[in-house]
């Protein structure tokens, strides 16, 4: 089984070894990394190739190509509609959900790729949690929501403790210690995110996806989730969708830039522009069109 | 009344006094007042229009007899007014219904809201709506005609009106409401809450049952509560098809007496005016609303204590 979770201040357990099945055929490659290692030279999580998406016939994402590194921050920016939600929805199968919606191209999940028959996407899901826009907690109590996923995986051994272990690493439990049996709807919009964050974290995932997950909250409470998701690259691979640069530049080792490329026939569709460190997408991009965005000349 | 000018007063400043629209918003108000008020006259007024005779009828028979005893004949001599054996034949008939839409309704509900593909949900959706719009009459003629020989064909010997023949077809009518006020209900639970489940790794049948079926729980026992209280109330199918020999038993194969069938069947007849049998048809139709009103708090209750509120 897993390593406990460390808590945030036990932040220096940097390897976790996980004895994880197989999604189905093949088998995924254990995890140990040295915190110096370069992001790029850290194991590849997801290897997108040709990543495209069609909605009803309809293209919104074509070609991307990405590599996305192991117990890193990977945040997507890009305008708003150039198909950073559909990116990362794609990750965890979630497209799946959507009718008429078609994923097209390979990704490759620790060598194993997602989109072949044999692979149940429910086992997919979880490996790699999601986190949303809006804080989405279940109308139960703080308890049971974090309960809920060890509970429809079967994990029901030691639930209380895994339940304070979750907490503690969303540096939740002090808030909620007391109040465990309270409605999860009762709490503040930032605890509520980073309560929907621990319960994505009770499933022991591999990777964490967040889709704009602050856009809903002040500045304390944003400010506290980036210090938790930079904490969690210890012992998760997380991806995070942003419209907020400073918040990619503040988190992020690695950001990809997605734009729109306007058709002949005015029809739109994403495309990944470029991907690369942090600090050289927001200093020195390879590419106009991301120097153009970052530097707010988009137009 | 004042503030007749109704922009500004004469120092250019805007006036806070009522204007004309303000008005027109009273009246408003006041015609959906007015509204309100008349459907609690008519529900006064139909209260009041069972009692008054009700309470003729408890002076000359006591309650103890009419809730007491098991043996009914009103129109006999001597007459019985145990109330007991309409009381049995209501719940065997309501049990059989609820057994039937109950849970077929709900079924059919997480199927239309959770399972099935828009072509199909708009398929049958409009199927399960005629079935809700087939006359009673015609139900209880096809329980009568169709389904008890088909159950003695089947070795199950029924007598000819029976109370299981007539619940089924009841639970039959009701399905439709069920499934189309549950799947309303389901239908409004935010769209994030099934992706938050679906998130962590839980099937689809999971999130049905454990993030759907709760979030939706007050709208799904709503439709549940009207089911029951349209199966006590249900009359046409009754009369038809579970017969009106009044006998305490929960045999399903077994005629029953229906309160409703009662009324209906008594009612309809040569009953004079002010006579005791006119006044037992009271007592039986208040009985039935006391029956009703009880179910109608006790699931309010419920819904208060197990509701999920989402946002
Ligand atoms: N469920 C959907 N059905 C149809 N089109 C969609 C759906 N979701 C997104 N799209 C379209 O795909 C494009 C990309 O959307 P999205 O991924 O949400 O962009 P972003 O998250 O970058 O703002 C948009 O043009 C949007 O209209
Ligand atoms: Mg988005």
């Amino acid at each position: 089984m897993d390593p406990t979770p460390s808590t945030a201040a036990d932040s220096t357990a940097m390897e976790s070894s996980r004895d994880r099945t197989p999604l189905g055929a093949l088998g995924v490659a254990e995890r140990t990394q040295a915190d110096a290692t370069p992001v790029e030279e850290r194991d590849v999580v997801f290897d997108c190739q040709q990543v495209g998406v069609r909605y009803s016939g309809t293209r919104a994402l074509r070609d991307v190509d990405l590599k996305i590194h192991s117990n890193a921050v990977t945040a997507l920016i890009g305008p708003s509609g150039c198909g950073k939600s559909t990116f990362l929805r794609c990750l965890n199968r979630m497209n799946d959900l959507i009718p008429g919606a078609a994923v097209d191209g390979q990704i490759f999940y620790h060598g194993e790729e997602l989109y072949q028959p044999q692979v149940d996407a429910i086992e997919v899901r979880k490996r790699i949690g999601m986190v949303f826009q809006k804080p989405n907690p279940f109308p139960k109590s703080i308890y049971d929501n974090i309960a809920f996923g060890p509970r429809v995986l079967g994990m029901k051994k030691d639930l209380d403790e895994r339940i304070e272990q979750t907490l503690r690493r969303a540096a939740l439990w002090d808030e909620v210690k007391d109040r465990l049996k309270e409605g999860a709807l009762g709490l503040s919009g930032g605890q509520q995110q980073r309560l929907c964050i621990a319960r994505a974290l009770a499933v022991e995932p591999d990777v964490i996806l967040m889709d704009e997950p602050c856009s809903a909250l002040d500045p304390i409470s944003t400010s506290a989730i980036e210090d938790l998701m930079l904490s969690l690259t210890n012992d998760y691979t997380v991806v995070i969708v942003t419209h907020n640069m400073q918040q990619a530049a503040r988190v992020a080792d690695m950001t990809a830039f997605f734009s729109v490329d306007q058709g002949e026939t005015g029809t739109r569709c994403g495309v990944l522009i470029e991907v690369d460190r942090t600090e050289r997408i927001f200093t020195n991009p390879a590419h106009e069109r991301t120097e153009a965005y970052v530097t707010g000349r988009f137009g | 009344m004042q503030a007749t000018h109704p922009s500004s007063a004469p120092g250019g400043r805007p006036r806070l006094a009522a204007t004309s629209r303000r008005l027109g918003e009273r009246a408003i108000i006041g015609t959906l007042a007015l509204a309100a008020g008349i459907s609690v006259l008519v529900t006064v007024g139909i209260v009041i229009a069972l009692l008054v005779p009700s309470i003729e009828f408890f002076a000359e028979i006591s309650p103890a007899e009419f809730f007491g005893t098991a043996t009914w004949a009103p129109l006999f001599e001597p007459p019985a007014f145990g109330v007991i054996p309409l009381i049995v034949g209501t719940l065997s008939t309501t049990l059989w219904a609820c057994l039937i839409c109950l849970p077929l309704g709900l079924g059919t509900a997480i199927y239309l809201s959770e399972y099935a593909r828009p072509r199909v949900r708009q398929t049958v959706k409009p199927i399960l709506e005629v079935l809700a719009g087939i006359p009673t009459v015609v139900l209880g003629y096809f329980a009568l005609t169709v389904l008890t020989p088909t159950l003695r064909t089947l070795g199950w010997e029924v007598e000819i009106f029976n109370a299981f023949s007539a619940g089924v077809i009841i639970g039959v009518l009701l399905l439709p409401t069920v499934a189309s006020l549950s799947e309303d209900a389901m239908t409004a639970v935010p769209r994030s809450l099934r992706e938050g489940s679906f998130g962590l790794g839980a099937n689809r049948f999971q999130v049905s049952t454990r993030v759907v079926v709760p979030a939706a729980i007050s709208g799904i026992i709503a439709s549940f509560v009207l089911a029951v209280s349209r199966a006590i109330g249900e009359t046409t199918i009754v009369l038809l098809a579970a017969g009106q020999l009044a006998r305490t038993s929960f045999w399903p194969g077994d005629s029953v007496m229906t309160m409703t069938a009662f009324i209906a069947g008594t009612g309809s007849g040569d009953v004079p005016t002010g006579s005791i049998e006119y006044k037992t048809i009271f007592a039986v139709g208040l009985t039935l609303f006391v029956i009703t009103l009880i179910l109608n708090i006790i699931s309010i209750r419920l819904v208060r204590r197990f509701r999920e509120v989402y946002e």
